[in-house]
């Protein structure tokens, strides 16, 4: 009897697993094809070919250019901005320290908490800071407030990739008498495509989120063109065309979301694919 | 000194000093937050603006409890959905999955974690919204547009899917695997091993993980925005009442209302509020998840 019972609810068990596996993949599939189903009628080349003209957002006429653009350019500057500060922390916390320096493991700890804080937090701080230097809302803003965002992203996942270097490579670059800069290098070399991943996954984040740059980047009918233009990201051009009462305005803003996915479907399948083939040349 | 050993120590001075100062972000960020709260800070005090919940910043009236009340809403409503779902998942795919079955999963759930917000509020615009409007609340509650904190529940816990069960698998790969088998060798079946021996053993990483997504949920704006309705502040008493969460009183009002006095100190108290709580959590549970990994190495 006791040997039935359990045998009940091993299969009870067993089938809510099943099914939760299936909401859970099953949402990712539903999101996705949601976004495609009302936003494939509503695409056109119109959309990805030009900026908005006047009254876009009463149902004029033009695209999202402007906004793509602008998206690009700031997911592009954070990424740079971000990988020219994390690389020099991420060498100096595994090839400068020893395994268990507690400085190490403070930066580790450090960014493992600020990869938590949300990205409001860091618009409001970085228009904050913005407007203590007398900036307004630009490009260069935004690149800074999503530096912010994706440093902590950067920085842990280098790291991750950087730890599963052996310590062999390090005794063997150091007894050819190489210094830990030198070093540095090798390992470098070793983890391309893992860096690569972290530079993705950071561009993705940058290029996906609004919190941090809808105070700091400000909005635009028009391309930028300098650093200190008001730049239109994609995700806040869905926002604000989402939020129109006319039909045609909100069915743009569906199209508007499936670029967007497109985007970052890419961003993410490279990112996986790049990781895979890091894993397959461990050593 | 040789050439080489000079550029190995300046470039080891020069990537000292960027790791001290990158730390130091923290300390900035949480230092140029609660400077610019304290306007509001020496003008009422702590109690008074998270106890109530008159909030009218034209006549000086700044109480936050409506707001946090909004994000305990739209948080408990998506840990309740999400925690039960996640935990079986990620039992399923470390205890029962084929790997190959495994390997199908874990990346569409590595996708999920790679959409943006902002079309995690389409999604509930489209699709959640028009759900609850004419199907889920009709049999409950007369009148509802659909935007509720039930809406934002749910978006929410679909977001914060991809971190629960990374997270989890990560704490169940920690649980010695000879424990797990001496379980199954004795006879146990593998449901009653996981309850005795699995999640026993996991509970304090699963504790930690369960704080990193509800911090996670806490800090989430747009999406929540889209699907909240929060257009007047109040406290929600069902979960078909709209909510207005603390991220969507600063990405509603920021920047636009420096004319009233105190305003924007009061939107920055908000955002401190937020990284204090949130650092906290995360702090805490990081520290504890930590500790989990270093047993085991």
């Amino acid at each position: 009897m006791k040997v039935k019972g359990r045998n009940i609810e091993e299969r009870f068990f067993k089938i809510l697993m099943i099914i939760s596996a299936l909401i859970v993949v099953g949402s990712f599939f539903l999101i996705v094809g949601t976004i495609v189903v009302k936003g494939a009628p509503a695409m056109s080349w119109d959309l990805i070919t030009k900026v908005p003209s006047g009254g876009f957002f009463l149902g004029g006429e033009g695209g999202v250019l402007n906004a793509i653009i602008g998206s690009f350019y700031i997911a592009a500057g954070s990424s740079l901005l971000a990988l020219l500060i994390s690389l020099p922390v991420v060498i100096y916390i595994n090839t400068y320290l020893r395994k268990r320096s507690w400085l190490g493991n403070l930066t580790r700890m450090g960014y493992d908490v600020l990869f938590g804080i949300p990205s409001i937090v860091y618009g409001a701080f970085g228009f904050t800071l913005m407007m203590y230097l007398g900036m307004r809302a630009s490009l260069l803003g935004g690149i800074i407030a999503v530096t912010l965002l994706v440093i902590p992203i950067m920085i842990r996942t280098m790291d991750e990739v950087i730890r599963t270097v052996p310590n062999e490579l390090y005794e063997a670059t150091f007894s050819l008498g190489a210094t830990r800069l030198e070093t540095a290098w090798v390992i470098l070399k070793q983890v391309a495509p893992g860096i690569m991943t972290a530079i993705l996954l950071a561009f993705g984040r940058g290029i996906g989120d609004v919190a941090s740059v809808m105070f700091t980047a400000g909005f635009s009918d028009n391309i930028p063109t300098s650093m200190e233009d008001p730049t239109a990201t994609l995700p806040l051009a869905i926002f604000n065309q989402l939020s129109s009462p006319y039909e045609g305005v909100r069915a743009k803003a569906y199209a508007s979301a499936l670029i967007l996915t497109i985007f970052v479907l890419i961003i993410s399948v490279l990112a996986r694919l790049l990781s895979k083939k890091f894993s397959k040349n461990k050593v | 000194m040789n050439i080489r050993i000079l550029k190995d120590k300046i470039a080891g001075r020069t990537m000292l000093v960027l790791t001290l100062v990158s730390i130091l972000l923290a300390v900035l960020v949480a230092w140029g937050l609660f400077y610019r709260s304290l306007p509001l800070l020496e003008n009422y005090s702590l109690t008074d603006l998270l106890t109530s919940s008159a909030w009218k910043p034209e006549k000086g009236e700044f109480g936050f409890l409506g707001f946090i009340m909004g994000t305990l809403w739209v948080t408990a409503i998506a840990i309740i959905l999400a925690l039960p779902l996640c935990l079986l998942v990620s039992i399923y795919l470390s205890e029962y999955a084929h790997p190959r079955l495994r390997k199908l999963i874990v990346p569409v759930v590595d996708l999920l974690s790679g959409i943006p917000p902002v079309l995690f509020g389409v999604w509930g615009v489209l699709f959640i919204i028009p759900l609850i409007q004419d199907h889920i609340a009709p049999s409950f509650v007369d009148n509802s547009a659909g935007y509720s904190v039930l809406a934002g529940g749910i978006v929410l816990a679909i977001m914060i899917f991809p971190l629960l069960i990374t997270l989890f698998l990560e704490v169940f790969s920690t649980v010695p695997r000879d424990m797990l088998n001496a379980s199954l060798s004795l006879g146990a079946t593998p449901w009653q091993t996981v309850k005795k021996v699995l999640l026993k053993k996991a509970m304090p990483g699963m504790i930690a993980s369960t704080v990193l997504a509800i911090s996670r949920a806490f800090g989430e704006t747009i999406a929540v925005l889209m699907v909240c309705g929060g257009n007047v502040p109040g406290i929600p008493h069902s979960v078909f009442d709209s909510g207005y969460p603390l991220p969507v009183l600063i990405a509603n009002n920021f920047g636009e209302t420096f004319s009233v006095p105190l305003y924007d100190s009061a939107l920055l108290f908000a955002a401190l509020l937020l990284f204090v709580i949130i650092f906290i959590f995360n702090a805490v549970s990081r520290i504890i998840l930590a500790r989990v990994k270093r047993k085991i190495e």
